[in-house]
């Protein structure tokens, strides 16, 4: 190990991120540069470059990216092939015979393999594991040798529940692996051992889909970090909030599908639990849309799978984001009815805003904000000047008219529509999952979310809104705050009366083993290791199950079997946190069950972040902002300028290069020890 | 008058409510019909007339019409009796009255604020088995109701906030799966609890005036959208017939035929020429038959919301007696083939009169298909599922290969899931080629199931449709394949004799079943298809070169698959 300096790269669709830790005097510096394209890796350096003169000196570099993201989004992986079992070519297409929309019956769908590059071979195993047919490898051969003449950059091999019993699949991957031109050959029984063909196929199938583009991008960026000096350890956020080594990352790139949010969850996770908030709700709000998860106890929530877009699912942990399309873009529109709607259609970046001037005439949320005087238009986020005439115009033309309300009036209407969806998003991850959010603070991050903070604590009851110091960098420090992770599943299915603990122990050790040899290869300190079991259990005849923590006792690499008796105490517990009551007389059984591992990284102290500034406060200037129904003349504040303890009654507006906080009349801004700005109502903190 | 901001507001509040019921039974049901197919529905009803005001918006779309009906009938049972209380839920399932067929169980509860009735909430969901002479309930040889099902009429469950245990009870005594029953009866009365806690908190927030003036505010809209919508289509009338393959009993086709009328902003719909009522369980309650006119006019006009509003401007005309306003104790527990083919006949004619707004027909039937039998130990099974086909094309492109059925959201169990539980295997999960329709845009493909009985024996039933009549195309384009069902017997292959509607039908170990499902109606001339894309279609093996051939000439063997389609 060359250095001790960590860093964390967030690169995101308009800007890289930088956020640059030294452990040993705890100071850390942040950095913004462009993001480049269509190669990612030149403005991922230009941008450590700013900061750190010697990339010997460092001793981490961890990566969250949204390059697999971009590459399944806009359809831009790999040509791969797929073999499969005979009679189920066309899984992939069928999908669970879902639709895109409940209403309308338009849509269709393009899988990311074309049906001429899914081929069958003669295999079938039961699902009892029992060997029907055994893999015809001559057929297994031939079918690669099709795929390879048709260009095929890899291959994934999808057998009909194998999750029970892999030896066909197995034998069909080294029979490939000797005849395939590269490393980029997987089976669904390697990638997701679970029940469920299509889940396990379509996550199989994407992660091929990916390899070839994600591990070249990770590849690039190591070969250029080695070239400049680096000798540490290049670590990959996943979707879990956990990271994981680089070569794991591009063996398995689909666990970098929800890679730049996780980060930022995991850094608000700590930001806030450190500043005496272990319950929060973060709101990301960028261009087209909300992203809403919840953390309890410090814990984010996570969820089992996600559909990236329609029919294109992805099976593996990660954490659980709410999306709703109200972001700054969003565009305000009056239906036939007369009723103001908000979105889905979004003017995104670009064209953007109609303040913007870059084409678009339709009013957004953002211009609705800079009618009211609540972004400074001669200071926007990224620079230049706003045309205000122009968003007044759009405002009157397509909402006041139709409306019969005046300029503010109506992009007041704007604000609060808009305002009530991101409340319904927040609701959507509290109330409805039973947690009442008079427990829990906001934070919002990103560039607009700050605007909304004040509407969330009076819409949905929330505590208070912390805003951090840097919002516009959560996603990069949260790479240097993540723990590492490596997450396993295997489908059991079994009665818990019948559970047999001691293959049960068997594939936690086994998992176990896999889990702490990926923690020593990646080299790192830790400050500990933990282990957690987790089985999904249901009663007979129920088809969502609950996810059940199991206590398991691990000595060295031995593990304790749990007894059926062990698990149905587990069972009853989890349950009745759940749904509150218990089916009398009910039968329990197990689905799958999931490991986790867990390399606890050191933490940083975040006071070294907190400002250093002393004095008495003086507002920069005031500005005319139309806040609770009026304008009103508000005074405008510094933001990173303010001293530790420093408290403003609105009506303010605090700005800094990546946000602008909004302290409505009624609400109290305080500076942490930290340098959080925590929004309350005033008089009760 | 609400003003329009809050108006927006509440009404984003009242879906959520029902959404999150939704949600809460979704997850706790004991059945997968509920669980996985999403066959539910939850909403907020009129006080005095039963009229939807709010559903949520991840329930069975054909629920959405039909559930006013169920509240209005407990409404007149309540008036009949004059005991109606708060902490009152009613339990019932009589499909005459409540719409569907006997396999939904409909629970209503009047909502009470200060002392007063507010609205009422409702939570149906289809249960697992409800007694009947076929386990499953899809009995294509029922002639009365009392062979499909037991038959509930309103009654109450929960009386003042009491459990009514003797009527749950009798309830459980009459199915084949009360812990199923029991569990999704206890989901259902936690949805409806769920709906009053967060209904009172709104009701406390904004106040009862608001929120009644925002409901009525919301029907006016509704109604103020779908005239709109019907303004800008052109005056005029249009017909369409279309049949449904027998009634299981009879082999005789039946037709359903709609009149279309659109005369300024109001829209009349006439179903007379349709079929009489009959013997076997093709018929549909009044009630259900409205429902599935409103299922057809949001997914012609999507953006319309789930509120009663929306039928002011139409005139709807069922004739007495047809197979749509069937009188107890006729059979119902077909429904679903009668709906989807109104649907269909609604968007064939409007086809006619706007065809940018209409995609071509689906497949048109559910198939519900049911293995059962005895393992070696004597425990029972019944895998019962329905399955996929393909959607119409349309205007901007081709059909959805597999997709659900239009009055259903409803995702299929896993082939490992159905293997997992059930003794047998799947030889076959495939797209059928040459199952959709030709058209400039074709239709989505329809699907081949093959189904191996890998215990000693076991009884098959099948109620589907579409074996004689095929999915039409829309604006010029073709028709789909037709349904087609198939058992083995050893070496030979058998079909059923009413084509895809089936009873004991007997396997032996090694025996299968096979069923190919059509595919979407095709949209505008198939001569018009751009010839890379049929190209391309025969390179997938979706289409034959002989059916390209016949539908689309010659040009697609010279085109260019480089290029894009």
């Amino acid at each position: 190990m060359s250095g001790s300096i960590m860093i964390g790269v967030d690169v995101g669709g308009t800007f890289t991120d930088i956020f640059v830790l030294d452990p040993t005097t705890g100071k850390a510096e942040v950095a913004k540069v462009p993001t480049s394209r269509p190669d990612q890796s030149a403005g991922f350096l230009a941008g450590i470059g700013q900061r750190v003169a010697d990339l010997g000196t460092v001793a981490t570099v961890v990566h969250g990216t949204t390059a697999g993201t971009n590459a399944l989004l806009e359809r831009k992986g790999a040509r791969i092939g797929v073999i499969t079992t005979q009679g189920f070519r066309d899984v992939l297409e069928m999908r669970r015979r879902d639709r895109p929309r409940t209403w309308g019956l338009r849509g269709d769908f393009t899988p990311v393999v074309s049906r001429d590059l899914r081929l069958e071979v003669p295999e079938r195993t039961l699902a009892d594991g029992t060997i029907h047919t055994a893999v015809d490898l001559d057929a297994v051969r031939a079918a690669a040798r099709t795929l390879i003449d048709q260009g095929c950059l890899a291959v994934a091999v999808l057998f009909v529940n194998s999750y029970a019993n892999p030896a066909n699949e197995q034998a069909a991957v080294a029979a490939l692996r000797e005849v395939w031109p590269n490393p980029h050959v997987a089976s669904s029984s390697e990638i997701l051992p679970e029940i469920r063909e299509f889940e396990r196929f379509s996550t199989t199938a994407l992660n091929a889909y990916l390899q070839p583009e994600v591990s070249g991008y990770l590849g690039r960026l190591e070969t250029a970090l080695k070239g400049q000096g680096f000798g540490g350890e290049f670590l990959i956020v996943q979707s879990n909030g956990g990271v994981m080594a680089v070569d794991t990352a591009c063996r398995l790139p689909v666990r970098t599908a929800l890679s730049g949010p996780a980060a930022g969850v995991i850094a608000a996770a700590y930001i806030a639990q450190t500043a005496g908030f272990p319950d929060i709700i973060t709101g990301d709000m960028g261009g087209t849309s909300f992203d809403v998860a919840l953390i309890a106890g410090g814990q984010a929530a996570l969820a089992a799978q996600t559909s990236i877009d329609f029919g294109m699912v992805v099976r593996v942990p990660m954490i659980e984001i709410t999306t709703i399309g109200a972001g700054g873009g969003s565009i305000a529109w009056v239906d036939k009815g007369g009723l103001l709607n908000i979105g889905p259609e979004s003017a995104g970046s670009d064209p953007g805003p109609v303040a913007y001037g870059r084409g678009n005439t339709r009013p957004t949320v953002t211009d609705a904000n800079i009618v009211l005087g609540r972004i400074d238009p001669d200071r926007p986020i990224g620079g230049g000047k706003l045309d205000v005439a122009a968003a007044r115009t759009a405002i009157d033309t397509h909402i006041g008219a139709p409306l019969g309300l005046a300029t503010e009036a109506a992009a007041e209407a704007i604000i609060r529509v808009a305002n009530s969806r991101m409340a319904g998003a927040i609701r959507l991850v509290s109330i409805e999952r039973g947690h009442d959010p008079k427990h829990f603070a906001f934070m919002p991050f990103g560039g607009g979310g700050a605007l909304h903070a004040g509407a969330m604590l009076a819409e949905v009851g929330l505590s208070r809104a912390i805003v951090p110091r840097y919002p516009g960098v959560t996603s990069a420090m949260g790479c240097v705050i993540a723990d590492m992770r490596a997450d396993f599943v295997q489908t059991v299915n079994t009665l818990t009366s019948a559970a047999d603990g001691t293959a049960m122990a068997a594939l936690i050790a086994d998992h176990v083993a896999q889990g702490q040899a990926m923690l020593d290869a990646a080299g790192g300190a830790f400050a500990a290791r933990v282990v957690t079991v987790e089985l999904d259990m249901a009663y007979v005849g129920q088809t969502h199950t609950v996810s059940v923590p199991l206590p398991v006792t691990i000595t060295g690499n031995t593990v304790t079997p749990p007894t059926p008796q062990d698990i149905a105490v587990a069972f009853d517990a989890a349950y009745l946190r759940v749904y509150s009551r218990l089916l009398p007389g009910g039968v329990s059984r197990v689905l799958n069950l999931r490991t986790a591992v867990i390399g606890e990284r050191p933490k940083f102290d975040l006071a070294t972040l907190a400002p250093t500034t002393t004095g008495p406060v003086t507002p920069r200037t005031t500005r005319r902002v139309h806040m609770g129904g009026d304008w009103c003349e508000a005074a405008i504040y510094d933001r990173l300028a303010l001293p530790i303890g420093t408290r403003i009654d609105g009506p303010a507006v605090l700005e800094q290069p990546d946000t602008t906080i909004l302290v409505e009349p009624g609400l109290t801004g305080m500076v942490d020890s930290y340098g959080n700005v925590i929004l309350t109502r005033t008089g009760a903190a | 008058m609400i003003d329009p901001i809050t108006l927006a507001v509440l009404s984003g509040r009242m879906e959520q409510i029902a959404d999150e019921m939704d949600a809460t039974l979704f997850r706790s049901a004991f059945n997968p019909i509920i669980a996985e197919a999403h066959d539910a529905s939850h909403g907020l009803y009129h006080a005095a007339t039963g009229d939807t005001l709010v559903q949520g918006k991840s329930g069975l779309p054909i629920f959405v019409g039909v559930m006013a009906f169920a509240v209005k009938a407990v409404i007149d049972k309540a008036a009949r009796d004059g005991d109606l209380a708060d902490g009152d839920v009613y339990i019932f399932n009589d499909a005459h009255i409540g719409g569907t067929h006997l396999s939904d169980m409909r629970l209503v509860r009047p909502f009470y604020h200060d002392g007063k009735l507010f609205c009422y909430l409702a939570s149906v969901g289809h249960w697992h088995d409800v007694g009947g002479a076929v386990p499953g309930n899809y009995n294509p040889q029922a002639t009365e109701v009392f062979q499909e099902a037991f038959v509930l009429p309103p009654v109450k469950v929960m009386r003042g906030g009491v459990v009514q245990q003797d009527v749950i009870d009798i309830i459980l005594r009459n199915t084949r799966l009360p812990a199923s029953a029991q569990g999704d009866l206890n989901g259902q009365l936690g949805a409806l609890d769920l709906g009053v806690r967060r209904l009172d908190a709104l009701l406390a927030e904004y106040g009862a005036e608001t929120v009644r003036d925002a409901l009525d505010a919301l029907s006016d809209r509704a109604e103020t959208l779908i005239r709109a919508e019907v303004a800008a289509l052109p005056d005029g009338r249009w017909e369409a017939t279309d049949y449904l393959d027998n009634d299981g009993i009879t082999d005789t086709p039946l037709p359903i035929t709609v009149a279309l009328e659109v005369s300024g902003d109001r829209l009349s719909l006439d179903f007379t020429g349709t079929a009489p009522a009959t013997a076997g369980p093709v018929n549909i309650s009044k009630g259900t038959a409205i429902a599935a006119v409103y299922v057809a006019i949001k997914h012609i006009f999507p953006n319309l919301p789930a509120n009663a509003g929306v039928m002011r401007p139409l005139t709807i005309t069922i004739p007495d007696r047809s197979l749509l306003a069937a009188e107890f104790p006729a059979p119902t527990g077909g429904y679903t083939e009668t709906i989807l083919r109104m649907i269909d006949v609604i968007f064939s004619a409007m086809a006619q009169a706007a065809p940018d707004l209409v995609v071509a027909n689906a497949y048109g039937t559910i198939n519900a298909l049911s293995l059962a039998g005895y393992r070696r130990d004597g425990r029972r099974w019944v895998m019962f599922s329905f399955y996929g086909g393909g959607h119409g094309g349309s205007l901007e492109g081709d059909g959805l290969n597999h997709g659900n059925a239009p009055i259903s959201t409803a995702t299929i169990p896993p082939v490992e899931i159905l293997e997992a539980a059930y003794p047998v295997m799947f030889r076959q999960w495939a797209l059928r080629p040459d199952s959709a329709g030709a058209g400039t845009h074709r239709g989505g493909l329809g699907a081949i199931y093959e189904i191996e009985l890998l215990e000693q024996s076991a009884e098959v039933f099948l109620f589907g449709e579409r074996g004689r009549h095929a999915p039409k195309g829309a604006a010029g384009g073709e028709e789909a394949a037709l349904n087609r069902f198939s058992y083995s017997q050893g070496e030979d292959w058998a079909e059923p004799s009413m084509v895809s509607k089936g009873v004991g039908m007997r396997l032996k170990r090694g025996d299968a079943v096979r069923l190919e499902t059509p595919g979407g109606g095709g949209y505008g001339p198939a001569p018009a298809r751009d010839p890379v894309a049929v190209a391309r279609d025969v390179a997938l093996g979706l289409v034959s070169s002989e059916a390209a051939d016949k539908a689309y000439g010659h040009d697609w063997r010279r085109a260019d698959l480089g290029a894009k389609a």
